[in-house]
C-alpha cells in the first residue's frame, strides 16, 4: 500500500503531495457540499416560532422542533400528490429513455446499419440543448396553434387534446426528459459495447447466431454494468426535476407550483419563506434518494460480482 | 461503487470490427461503396434513421419559427418558414438595451471560467486519487462520489442562506463558486489518470530529482490532456444548461445566464404574446454556439470519453 521510504526528505514529500492535490477539492467540498448538508439538517429540526421573514435573517427566533418539520412534510396533501406525479413520471421516463438507448446503442453498434454517424450526432444533440431552452422548444410544440400535431389531427377531423394538463400532461413531460436524454444515455452504453472484444461475436457467429440473436444474448448481458449505471443516474435526476415543469408554467395552467416535490421545496423556502420546512422536505428527499441508490448498487454489485472496488 | 469504475479496467482494443469508420466522414455513402459483403438492414436503418428525425424535430422547428414575423407564429403552418429572421434578431438585439446578449455573455463567462477552475481541480484530485497510496485514499473517493447524488436543490437552499450570510449572494461568485467542485469531473478525472499515466514514468520522475509538483505539471498534464477537454467540456455543457442556481442566487436580471434569461422572457410572454417571437429567436441563437461546437469538435473529440472510455 504505502510507498517503500525511499530517503527522508523526498519521502516526506511524496507522502505530503497527495493531500496537497487533494486540497481545493477538499475545501471546496467541505464549502459548498458537507457545510451545506449540515445546515439543512440542522434548519429541519428547528422552526421560527413567530412567524417572521425568513431567508436567513430571522435566525433569533428559531427553536428546536425535533421531528415536527417532518412529520407535517410527510402528511402534506402537497408533498405526497407530488411525489405520486414523479413517481408515475418516472415510471414513463426511465424505461423509456433507457430503452430507446439501449436500442439505439446496438443499431449503432451493428454493421449492417446505415447512416450511424449521422444519427449517432443527431440524437446526441439534444444533450447540447438546456432543460430549460428544450421546455420552451417543446412547450410551443404542444400548443394547439402551433403544434404540427394538432395539425394533423385537424386535418383528420379528430377533436385536439390538451397536451398540457391532466394525463397527455404527463407524456407531454415525460416526452421532453426521454428527448434530452436518451443521447448521453445511448452514449454510455455504445461505449461499453464498442470495449467488448470482437472475438465475443466470431464465436456466437461460429455458433450460427444471427445478428438479433448476439444482441439479445451476448451484448445485452455484457453491457449490464452500463445499463445499470445509466438507470441509476436516470432514476436520480427523475427524482429531482425541476427545470422542465417550471418552464412549462407559464404556458399552461395545468401545472401547479408544487407539481414536482423539488418545486415544493423551492416554492416553501422561497416564495412561502418557510425555510425549515422546506429543508426537511429536501432532507427527506435526499435520504430517499440515497435509500434508492444503495439498494440499486448492492442489487447491482451482486449480480455483476466485478470484486473489491479498485 | 464497483459498477461506476467498470469502463476503465478493460483493455480497449478499439473493438476493430464493429465500427471504424464512426467518427468522421459523410453518413451513407462513405461506408456504401467500401464495404459491400453486408446487406444493408433496412428496418434497423429506419428505426435509428427516425431516432435521429425526433431529436432533431425541435431544433428544426426552432430554426423555422425564429424567422417568422410575430403574428405569423400562431396563423401559418408550423414548419413554413418566414422572412423575419433578420428583424426577429434586431427586435431581439434591441430590446431592453441589448439584455439578451449580456445574458449570453454571461452564460459564456460563468460556464467557461466555472469549467476551467472545474477542469483543474478534478485533474488535482484525480491525479492524486490515481497515482499515490495514502491513507483515506478511498475514503476522500467514496465520500466525494456521495455528492453525485445530492439533488442541487437540497444544496441549494443552505448554499444560498451561508452564501447571504458571506454577503455573496446576487453576485457572480455565488453563481461561480458552488459549481466548481464537481465529482463527476473529480472520477472522470481519477479514471483517465490511471489509463493515462505510466507509474513507472512518475518514479523515473522521481529518480531525476524532480518534485511532485513538477512531475505533474511537465509529465501527466500533457498525457492527460484528452481527458481534461472532457471535463471541461462536460462542465462547459453543465454550467451553461443550469437554471436552478442561478434562478436561486440572483435577483439582478443584468446578471442572469440565458436559461433564467429566457425563462424571464416567457413568463412575461404570458401577458405580452409579442415576447413569444424574441423568446423563439432567443432560444435559437442560445443552442446554436454549443452545436456548432459539438460539430466542429466531433472531428477530433470522442464523444465515448464522456462516459469514461478511454481509448490507447
Amino acid at each position: 500500500m504505502t510507498q517503500p521510504a525511499r530517503g527522508v526528505r523526498r519521502s516526506y514529500g511524496v507522502k505530503a503531495a497527495p493531500y496537497g492535490f487533494l486540497l481545493p477539492a477538499a475545501v471546496l467540498f467541505v464549502l459548498f457540499f458537507a457545510l451545506p448538508i449540515g445546515y439543512a439538517i440542522r434548519l429541519s429540526f428547528h422552526k421560527i416560532e413567530i412567524k417572521g421573514l425568513g431567508l436567513g435573517k430571522g435566525a433569533k427566533s428559531e427553536v428546536f422542533a425535533g421531528l415536527e418539520n417532518y412529520t407535517s412534510a410527510l402528511t402534506d396533501p402537497e408533498f405526497t400528490a407530488g411525489a405520486l406525479r414523479v413517481l408515475g413520471y418516472g415510471a414513463l421516463v426511465v424505461p423509456v429513455m433507457l430503452g430507446l438507448a439501449l436500442l439505439f446503442a446496438l443499431l449503432l453498434d451493428s454493421e449492417r446499419v446505415r447512416a450511424r454517424s449521422f444519427a449517432r450526432l443527431a440524437i446526441f444533440l439534444p444533450y447540447a440543448v438546456p432543460g430549460v431552452i428544450a421546455a420552451v422548444l417543446w412547450g410551443f410544440l404542444y400548443l394547439p396553434d402551433v403544434s404540427p400535431f394538432h395539425f394533423l389531427l385537424d386535418r383528420l377531423g379528430l377533436p385536439r387534446p390538451d397536451l398540457m394538463d391532466g394525463g397527455p400532461l404527463y407524456l407531454a413531460m415525460a416526452n421532453i426528459a426521454v428527448w434530452g436524454g436518451t443521447g448521453f444515455n445511448m452514449i454510455v452504453i455504445y461505449t461499453a459495447l464498442r470495449s467488448l472484444p470482437a472475438e465475443i461475436y466470431e464465436a456466437a457467429k461460429l455458433d450460427g447466431c444471427s445478428e438479433f440473436q448476439i444482441a439479445l444474448r451476448v451484448k445485452i448481458p455484457m453491457v449490464a454494468p452500463s445499463l445499470v449505471l445509466t438507470f441509476f443516474f436516470s432514476v436520480i435526476a427523475t427524482l429531482q426535476v425541476f427545470n422542465e415543469p417550471t418552464t412549462l408554467r407559464p404556458l399552461t395552467n395545468g401545472i401547479p407550483s408544487t407539481w414536482s416535490p423539488l418545486m415544493k421545496v423551492y416554492n416553501d423556502a422561497f416564495t412561502g419563506g418557510n425555510i425549515h420546512a422546506a429543508s426537511a422536505t429536501a432532507v427527506i428527499l435526499a435520504l430517499a434518494t440515497f435509500v434508492l441508490s444503495f439498494a440499486l448498487l448492492r442489487a447491482s454489485n451482486r449480480r455483476t460480482a466485478q470484486g473489491a472496488g479498485r | 461503487m464497483t459498477g461506476l469504475t467498470s469502463p476503465a479496467p478493460r483493455t480497449t482494443a478499439p473493438a476493430a470490427g464493429p465500427t471504424p469508420g464512426a467518427a468522421q466522414g459523410p453518413p451513407p455513402a462513405a461506408d456504401a461503396g467500401t464495404r459491400g459483403p453486408r446487406r444493408t438492414a433496412l428496418l434497423p436503418t429506419a428505426a435509428l434513421v427516425l431516432g435521429a428525425l425526433y431529436c432533431l424535430l425541435p431544433v428544426a422547428w426552432v430554426l423555422v419559427a425564429a424567422t417568422k414575423p410575430g403574428d405569423a407564429l400562431f396563423s401559418t403552418f408550423t414548419f413554413l418558414p418566414g422572412t423575419g429572421l433578420g428583424d426577429n434578431v434586431t427586435d431581439l438585439t434591441a430590446y431592453r438595451d441589448g439584455i439578451y446578449w449580456r445574458w449570453m455573455l454571461n452564460s459564456v463567462l460563468y460556464a467557461g471560467l466555472g469549467a476551467v477552475l472545474s477542469t483543474a481541480v478534478s485533474a488535482l484530485a484525480g491525479y492524486a486519487l490515481a497515482v499515490y497510496r495514502f491513507p483515506g485514499r478511498e475514503a476522500f473517493f467514496n465520500v466525494m462520489l456521495t455528492g453525485v447524488l445530492m439533488p442541487p436543490v437540497i444544496l441549494a437552499i443552505p448554499q444560498y442562506l451561508l452564501l447571504a450570510e458571506a454577503g455573496l449572494t446576487g453576485t457572480y461568485a455565488s453563481v461561480l463558486l458552488p459549481l466548481i467542485l464537481s465529482p463527476y469531473g473529480v472520477y472522470l478525472g481519477r479514471v483517465y489518470a490511471e489509463a493515462a499515466i505510466p507509474m513507472e514514468l512518475v518514479e523515473a520522475g522521481r529518480m531525476d530529482g524532480a518534485g511532485e509538483w513538477r512531475i505533474f505539471l511537465r509529465i501527466a498534464l500533457p498525457m492527460l490532456s484528452p481527458g481534461l477537454v472532457t471535463i471541461f467540456l462536460f462542465q462547459f455543457v453543465a454550467i451553461w444548461n443550469n437554471f436552478l442556481l442561478p434562478f436561486i442566487m440572483l435577483g439582478d436580471d443584468e446578471k442572469f445566464p440565458m436559461t433564467v434569461g429566457l425563462f424571464t422572457l416567457l413568463k412575461q410572454g404570458a401577458s405580452q404574446p409579442a415576447l413569444y417571437t424574441l423568446v423563439i429567436t432567443g432560444a435559437l441563437l442560445a443552442i446554436a454556439p454549443l452545436i456548432a461546437l459539438f460539430l466542429v469538435i466531433q472531428r477530433f473529440w470522442s464523444l465515448d470519453l464522456l462516459s469514461g472510455a478511454v481509448k490507447s
